[in-house]
């Protein structure tokens, strides 16, 4: 496992983010132990593992929204201390939040632009609503109106918003947690799309799923969390099997029983979700 | 696809029509259906409180025609004033979901302050004014330095500050328990008799209406320049005109009687000033983000325990501004200044015209508005000759009709998926 944080692809140039023995707790409970994590430029780093593994705990550190306990972070190759949002946000990390953390009472275009408003004392309207729309569409988004308050869009739509907003402030990371799970098929075939325009536009990209079809067609690195804890590095094309084992800790797990047992009938590569 | 630079082709779809979904709400009929569909969805915006009025009007006229009278209008517009700056100040505080119960006992000290800083110690009186809303000010950065360093709720902290600070106030006037201020002075004047001349207010509207007019104009056009959807200039020109002629009409009849106060110009002033900030201004926009989700607001870089200081001390200055005119409007600063129902009637007035108790929601208009409803309740009443034992129990029932539909609207437009 200590051998793992580079395994895969090495040499793609300074790494743009990274953590070296990022820990958190939140009271009792250890949520992230030792954590290390490089992302390079022009990659997606897919950073999966079970419920409670720490993924979201990771990403809002990142963000700066939570304070790790210990360990150390550097941006560019500059050490970094993230105490806010505002302060990752101003370094270029930009992050979909799992929860999505927009504001319901907002209609769309203040949503995107919350917190970077045009113009502070005389707001342009107009043209946050064109950025908004230019946005929305490179997404393809189905919205129909962005004067329309938050709570009355659907949670695909939502999820739409709040990547939308990420892609506003030209970030150098991107940090999506979860960013496909309530989008239908075509959406999800867009946010792929994206990650994968703005991974050659030469951004960083640290995105989190629970589907391995997804991770498998866009992620360069697959970084596994088990209980808070680093648990290997895989390219893409590792087996499945060998995945679930990585993520659930135990070669013989449930996932791979029934894959096992549906083997006999029929052989298939991308049965296994955990 | 298109991008936006590229000019819109003269048939195609504006940008922000294109989904084809949306019904046009363009035109005059469009705007007026578009209403009706946001009432339906709980998002009542003032017409409960216009309604409320309108019913209260009524009753009261029947009972006694001086009600509607000018001059009794003209004696309301005054009285509404002083309470509905601090109502003002209140919607701050609610708009980012917090309360301040002091806003009573604040704007009590400011009036006390100002008396002993301007009659007994010979201050110039402006420099009285801003000594008391400095302090006003200064007891809002405290509650705000509570809630933020130690994450005292709001209710206990302006609650403690309501005692405090009637002891302040008691303190200051020290055993003669009032001061008397002199009679034929500017500020005494202007909470009494300071009228503006007919032509004044007259020109005023029109003002308002041209300025109402160029502005929606122009926002149309840019809107329009830039390929977006916009109000036809014929629904603009519809809307100003409604506008300015009702506010012309009252004017008009206010002229009948003495006219417009000068005070309640100030006030009005204040109320689109604050409007401006809430709908136009950066500031305005966070402080209904933080009110709606504060830590959506918080991840997206905004300094949240700013806008909580600005939103308690921007209460307890008004609040404290509120004294003054007070203070004015009496020609006194006593030990009863600020006490009694002044305190619930601000919260009130904020709540009966709209803002929403639960934060992220409001208008400066609902001062306006919610304080001309409790004045009205309580200038009819005092034709009525009727106690005001009775003129608090309805008051009260006001408020909590005004609290009820809150709720109400508030589960509708969750049903609704607009809450
Ligand atoms: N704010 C918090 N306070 C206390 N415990 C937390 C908090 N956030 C996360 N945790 C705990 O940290 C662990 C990891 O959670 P999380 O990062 O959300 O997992 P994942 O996103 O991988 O499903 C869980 O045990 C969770 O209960
Ligand atoms: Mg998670």
């Amino acid at each position: 496992m200590a051998n793992a944080f580079d395994g895969g692809i090495v040499g793609r140039g300074e790494a743009v983010l990274s953590l070296r023995n990022v820990s958190k707790n939140f009271g009792a409970v250890q949520a992230l132990t030792d954590i290390e994590l490089d992302v390079y430029k022009g990659e997606v780093v897919a950073l999966v593992g079970d419920n409670g593994a720490g993924k979201s705990t990771l990403v809002k550190i990142l963000a700066g929204v939570h304070q790790p306990s210990s360990g150390t972070m550097t941006f560019d190759g500059v050490p970094v201390v993230l105490d806010g949002p505002s302060a990752a946000l101003k370094l270029g990390i930009a992050t979909v939040f799992q929860d999505l953390a927009l504001c319901e009472n907002l209609d769309v275009v203040a949503n995107i632009y919350l917190g970077q408003e045009l113009s502070p004392m005389a707001l342009d309207e107009v043209s946050m609503e064109i950025r908004a729309w230019t946005l929305l569409r490179e997404l393809s988004a189905r919205i129909p109106s962005v004067r329309e308050p938050i709570a009355s869009l659907s949670g695909g739509q939502r999820q739409t918003v709040a990547i939308a907003r990420s892609l506003l402030l030209d970030p150098k990371v991107i940090l999506l947690d979860e960013p496909t799970a309530a989008l239908g098929v075509a959406q999800t075939a867009e946010v792929l799309n994206l990650i994968e325009r703005v991974r050659d536009r030469g951004l960083g990209v640290v995105m989190i799923s629970h589907n391995m079809e997804d991770v498998r067609a866009v992620a360069d690195r697959v970084v596994v969390l088990r209980l808070g804890k680093n648990n290997g590095v895989f390219t893409p094309d590792t087996s499945n099997q060998e995945l679930v084992s990585a993520i659930t800790g135990a070669s013989d797990n449930s996932v791979s029983r029934r894959a096992s047992r549906r083997a006999g009938t029929e052989h298939s590569a991308g049965e296994a979700h955990p | 696809m298109s991008t936006v630079s590229k000019p819109v082709a003269s048939r195609a779809p504006l940008m922000d029509r294109a989904d084809e979904r949306l019904q046009d709400r363009s035109g005059i009929a469009g705007s007026v259906r578009g209403f009706i569909d946001r009432v339906r969805s709980g998002d009542l915006g003032s017409l409960p409180v216009v309604v409320g009025l309108v019913v209260i009007a009524a009753i009261f006229q029947s009972i006694n025609p001086i009600f509607l009278s000018p001059n009794n209008l003209v004696n309301l517009l005054f009285d509404c004033s002083t309470i509905g700056v601090i109502a003002l100040g209140i919607v701050c505080i609610l708009m980012v979901g917090e309360i301040d119960l002091s806003v009573g006992s604040v704007s009590g000290f400011a009036s006390a302050l100002t008396g002993v800083l301007w009659v007994n110690h010979g201050w110039p009186v402006a420099g009285a004014i801003l000594g008391a809303l400095l302090v006003g000010a200064l007891i809002g950065s405290i509650y705000a330095f509570l809630y933020n360093r130690f994450g005292m709720p709001s209710f206990v902290s302006t609650l403690a500050g309501l005692l405090a600070v009637l002891g302040l106030q008691l303190y200051i006037l020290g055993s003669t328990g009032s001061i008397n201020l002199p009679y034929d002075t500017a500020l005494v004047n202007f909470g009494q008799i300071l009228i503006m001349p007919g032509w004044v207010s007259s020109a005023l509207v029109v003002v308002a209406g041209v300025v109402l007019l160029l502005t929606k104009m122009r926002n149309a056009a840019r809107r329009r320049a830039a390929g977006l959807s916009a109000r036809s200039t014929g629904a603009i020109v519809f809307q100003a005109a409604v506008i300015t002629i009702l506010l012309g009409l009252v004017v008009f009849y206010l002229n009948q009687a003495r006219g417009v106060p000068w005070m309640f110009g100030l006030f009005v002033g204040l109320v689109l000033l604050m409007n401006y900030a809430f709908t136009r201004t950066r500031w305005g926009r966070i402080l209904t983000a933080v009110g709606g989700n504060r830590e959506a607001a918080r991840r997206a870089g905004i300094n949240v325990r700013m806008v909580y200081a600005s939103a308690f001390v921007l209460c307890s200055t008004l609040a404290a501004a509120g004294g003054v005119l007070a203070a004015a409007r009496l020609a006194s600063s006593s030990q009863q200044a600020g006490t009694g129902d002044v305190n619930l009637n601000a919260i009130a007035a904020a709540v009966i015209g709209g803002t929403s108790l639960f934060g992220g929601r409001g208008s400066a208009y609902s001062a306006l508005l919610g304080i001309i409803v409790i004045q009205a309740i309580a200038s009819g009443l005092t034709l009525l000759d009727l106690s005001s034992s009775l003129r608090y129990m309805i008051t009260g029932g006001v408020l909590a009709v005004a609290v009820i539909v809150d709720s109400l609207a508030r589960r509708s437009r969750v049903s609704h998926g607009r809450a």
